[in-house]
């Protein structure tokens, strides 16, 4: 027993002394701040967005949303048990899909638009074929044993799911099999973001660490700390060198990936609430992150400064999304709307 | 007063920020000198001040926040939702009717923000006390939850009907009028606590997360094992000046400033304001003309100008007259087989072989052979990535000449 214990402390001691030489390697790099580089850089002034529409339709808690890749249509999931497809231009809804289990907390759109898929405390990721002439269950994705918390496409045949059973997973839709399982992190997983060329991808957990990850070898390439609480939300920065992460201490960080290190921190002294959900414009200059206090704030992602707020929900929001021609941002709340603004 | 959980990492979450706003409202409401008018509400016969109508709320709202009438009727109903101001008349219809029904504040007492979260032995308290008071009052889910929690705190159960007997003997020492309102009171914080089934819960903060990370992954030395060889990768790691990487950022976002929609506008208008989607249609996926802006984008990167199949077709046009376009339709070919369909990559992997890499193929592509000796390894069992090293060194060498300027000059034209 006693010798057990010797070796843990020595590996222990071993994997401290390590860490402690990656943060000195991490500040051997840094020769600049965000806030000196973007000194130069004009302020964007006061963010105002108009809502433009509101979407009704869930009777309950909406949980998620994805937008197409059309840019025009977008999947919300609620737990009244149902996802609904909805064309926000006009603002109809296309297609609405019956759920097995009402307790759904994620859902995706795949690129194709061919395809959606949703899950939550089934545990099991469903895909669904939205072009047939009724919804069809296309595969149920069982293996996770922990609750399905984020889902995104990477094409029709390959779909990558993050668990309250801190892994990830990468599955053959063809097959229904997982095909890589993701393991390091040591909490629940809560979120996961795919890289613009699709080689990599991101994962926020209530480790409080987000970790970059290699599809093809399916190790852990990099890991992030630096936040006290769960990590809820995760983005790329659209040029994919910077990750951005929205965590329950109520702050939102960015993170580099070449020098490996956080570069800004995007907190307020007011902003008591955690963050639950966040989009970046299609620049990236702006960050529109939803938080508990049942606003959406906007930052300006270079100077860190807060430059505008999405305020109408009447409850937490629990989703956010910007589509990809980067026309507006969508929010979703639990009081059961989403909100389109520009 | 608000409510403040210490959340994980020791910071302290304000959870429901909405009750410390609604309350300074309230507070404003029951002003002495500004506040709102009360009336009496009759009841029978007898009489229950401190009543108040939807009417005048809404009124009162709308002048002193200086708001629309439909904003004033929204923030009005999210004090009733939550349980600030309560309806005497339909107790369980938590909505405010702009008309002359009834409605009171609800004491601090009584506050959600003040009594957080509400007690399991509150509730059963509550409970008994309205099956003793009358015999079949208790709707029929309220006798559910009853049944359940008697299960569930039994142990303290000759407490509750000890309290529940006791606060019933105080209440009968009190006037009718006191009373009902203490009953009313109650009733409505109850509504909100636990509301009937089918009913939103307004105070719902989510899954209980577990706090503890070691009932999940078990930190045992195999854990820490692991660990040392992923730092020790970690460590070996090329790691680029921040500066530089800085630098990159801004350059990115100053790039394509004039290509969000969101900060600049766009050209000829912005769908969801206009209501016209002709900008859709100018930049849909093949067209005769591309914008301006799309093909600028083209000039940021290289992968830009792949990832736009109109990018694509021109820079296919300009490789064909310098006669390497085979270059182009390998890459394409081997994306295909990244992206695509598992059951298809070995066909697809021999059609490559066919048609690009072996010796006097039609499209033949000029490969290192250090880069061939390995690909040709490979295919012998393909996978989704098996062209990945010969597909990055034709992307290089396509890149190389997507810098040349005589290649600009033609897409740009």
């Amino acid at each position: 027993m006693a010798a057990e214990k010797a070796e843990m402390d020595a590996l222990k001691k071993e994997c401290d002394g390590l860490r402690a030489q990656i943060e000195a390697a991490r500040k051997a790099v840094n020769d600049g701040s965000m806030s000196a580089a973007a000194s130069g850089v004009a302020s964007v002034g006061r963010v105002q967005l108009k809502l433009r529409k509101t979407l009704k339709g869930h009777l309950a808690k909406i949980y998620a949303m994805h937008w197409s890749a059309d840019s025009r249509q977008m999947v919300s999931a609620s737990q009244d048990g149902k996802l609904l497809i909805w064309d926000c231009f006009t603002g109809n809804k296309l297609v609405a899909v019956p759920l097995k289990s009402a307790w759904v907390m994620s859902v995706a759109f795949a690129p194709s638009g061919n395809l959606v898929a949703s899950g939550g405390l089934d545990n099991i990721c469903t895909v669904y074929n939205i072009k047939a002439a009724s919804p069809k269950t296309l595969r149920e994705l069982d293996a996770h044993t922990g609750y399905l918390s984020c889902c995104r496409f990477l094409s029709d045949t390959e779909i990558l799911t993050a668990s309250g059973d801190t892994t990830c997973c990468l599955w053959d839709l063809e097959t229904g099999k997982q095909k890589v399982i993701f393991t390091n992190h040591i909490g629940d997983c809560m979120s996961l973001a795919l890289s613009p060329d699709m080689n990599t991808f991101i994962s926020g957990a209530c480790d409080s660490l987000a970790k970059l990850w290699d599809l093809r070898e399916g190790a852990c390439k990099q890991t992030f700390s630096g936040h006290t609480s769960d990590i809820n939300a995760i983005s790329f920065f659209q040029s994919g060198n910077a990750i951005i992460t929205g965590s329950d201490d109520c702050q939102c960080k960015m993170y580099d990936l070449r020098s490996d290190q956080e570069v800004i921190c995007y907190q307020d002294a007011s902003l008591n609430a955690g963050v639950t959900s966040l989009a970046l414009s299609s620049s990236g200059r702006l960050i529109f992150a939803g938080y508990d206090d049942f606003n959406c704030h906007i930052w300006d992602s270079l100077k860190g400064e807060k430059v505008g707020v999405l305020s109408g929900h009447d409850n937490r929001v629990s989703c956010t999304g910007v589509p990809d021609d980067g026309m507006g941002v969508c929010t979703g709340s639990w009081d059961s709307f989403l909100k389109l603004w520009n | 007063m608000t409510i403040n959980t210490l959340a994980k990492g020791g910071c302290h979450r304000e959870q429901m920020a909405c009750f410390r706003k609604m309350e300074k409202v309230i507070v404003a409401m029951q002003d002495p000198d500004m506040g709102m008018k009360m009336r009496n509400q009759r009841l029978l016969i007898t009489v229950i001040p401190h009543a108040m109508t939807g009417h005048d709320i809404i009124a009162w709202l709308t002048h002193k926040y200086r708001i629309s009438e439909e904003e004033s009727l929204h923030l009005g109903n999210m004090l009733v939702k939550y349980g600030y101001i309560y309806p005497l008349k339909e107790p369980r219809c938590l909505v405010l009717r702009p008309d002359e029904s009834p409605y009171r504040f609800q004491t601090p007492y009584f506050w959600t923000s003040t009594r957080w979260p509400a007690s399991e032995l509150d509730y059963a308290i509550y409970l008994a006390k309205k099956n003793i008071r009358k015999q079949g009052e208790l709707m029929e889910y309220e006798k559910e939850r009853y049944s359940l929690l008697h299960k569930r705190i039994n142990h303290t159960w000759d407490f509750v009907v000890m309290q529940a007997r006791e606060q019933l003997r105080a209440s009968k020492q009190r006037r009718k009028a006191d009373r009902i309102v203490l009953e009313c009171q109650e009733q409505a914080y109850w509504l909100i606590n636990r509301p009937p089934p089918g009913v939103n819960n307004v105070l719902d903060t989510g899954l209980e997360r577990p706090n503890n990370f070691s009932c999940r992954v078990t930190l045992n030395s195999d854990y820490y094992k692991r660990e040392i060889e992923a730092c020790r990768k970690a460590l070996g790691r090329n790691r680029v000046k921040s500066s530089i990487c800085l630098e990159g950022f801004l350059k990115y976002s100053e790039q394509y400033l004039n290509h969000d929609p969101i900060m600049q506008g766009c050209l000829p208008s912005n769908p969801w304001i206009s209501d016209d989607t002709a900008h859709w249609t100018m930049n849909a996926e093949i067209v005769p003309v591309p914008t301006r802006l799309r093909v600028e984008r083209w000039s940021f990167s290289f992968m830009e100008l792949l990832n736009d199949a109109m990018g694509r077709r021109e820079f296919m046009t300009y490789l064909e007259k310098e006669f390497s376009a085979e270059n182009l339709y390998f890459w394409q070919a081997c994306e295909d087989i990244r992206h695509g369909e598992s059951s298809k990559i070995v066909e697809k992997v021999e059609d490559i072989y066919k048609n690009f890499l072996a010796p006097g193929a039609a499209r033949w592509v000029n490969i290192d052979s250090k880069t061939m000796d390995k690909t040709l390894e490979g295919i012998k069992r393909p996978h989704r990535f098996v062209m990945d090293d010969a597909q990055m060194h034709i992307y290089f060498l396509m890149k190389k000449r997507d810098n040349d300027p005589k290649c600009s000059k033609i897409t740009l034209a």
